[in-house]
């Protein structure tokens, strides 16, 4: 990994524990009110709030998660060089791709 | 160093705590990776139409799938406490604490897990 891979995958994790601690509080709390489409919709659509807070976490989750799945496969796989950056650039691009998705259709949509 | 003594020396850090603590941040940061894309095209399924997700959760009261869920809030407890130490480890000065510290991770995910699957009961 590069200096610059390594600080960026620390900054990343240090940025999201607010954003998970309040992810999971609010888990917690939606699972005891019981979740359905109607609860979940109910508190993010037209909310520039959550729109925001998610939208802020799935860009740090997708370069934090990219940055470690190629860490993970430069260490367990014989992945090198070219094939192991496209394996970081596409999984961080896909899951940006469906982290906006995800957050339109629960905010916009 | 003899083979013998490498092997000794290779099986000795893995019940090193630290060694421990390193595999399952590693591991569980591999598992909510691999469910990260699944959790979001379940929350698109809204885009289609709100019954489409209301199916979705539907299915997710029944009592394997609550353990699952169980089992990712886990993940994601862990995974953050993990790296909470590994942090703290590399940023602040080394000290024998830190193993206590790693223990109380696992254990503090733990009863987050726990906490989160008896409220959803």
């Amino acid at each position: 990994m590069t200096l610059r891979l390594y600080l960026l995958q620390r900054l990343t994790a240090a940025l999201m524990v607010p954003l998970i601690v309040g992810h999971l509080a609010t888990i917690i709390y939606a699972t005891h009110h019981g979740v359905s489409a109607a609860e979940i919709l109910g508190r993010t659509r037209g909310s520039l709030g959550w729109a925001l807070f998610y939208g802020l976490f799935v860009l740090l989750a997708a370069m934090h998660a990219s940055i470690g799945v190629r860490s993970v496969a430069a260490d367990w796989t014989s992945l090198r060089g070219r094939p192991l950056t496209i394996l970081m650039w596409g999984f961080g691009v896909l899951l940006l791709l469906l982290g906006a998705r995800a957050i339109y259709a629960v905010v916009a949509s | 160093m003899s083979g013998l003594n490498q092997r000794l020396h290779t099986a000795g850090h893995r019940r090193d705590l630290f060694w421990v603590a390193a595999i399952v941040h590693r591991v569980s940061g591999i598992l909510l990776a691999c469910f990260l894309p699944i959790h979001f095209l379940v929350l698109g399924l809204a885009i289609e139409r709100t019954a489409a997700l209301d199916g979705f959760l539907k299915w997710t009261e029944l009592p394997a799938v609550k353990i699952a869920e169980a089992g990712l809030v886990f993940l994601l407890a862990v995974h953050l406490l993990g790296g909470i130490r590994v942090l703290l480890i590399e940023n602040l000065t080394w000290r024998p604490s830190q193993k206590r510290l790693a223990t109380a991770a696992i254990g503090t995910a733990g009863v987050v897990a726990l906490l989160f699957f008896l409220r959803a009961l």
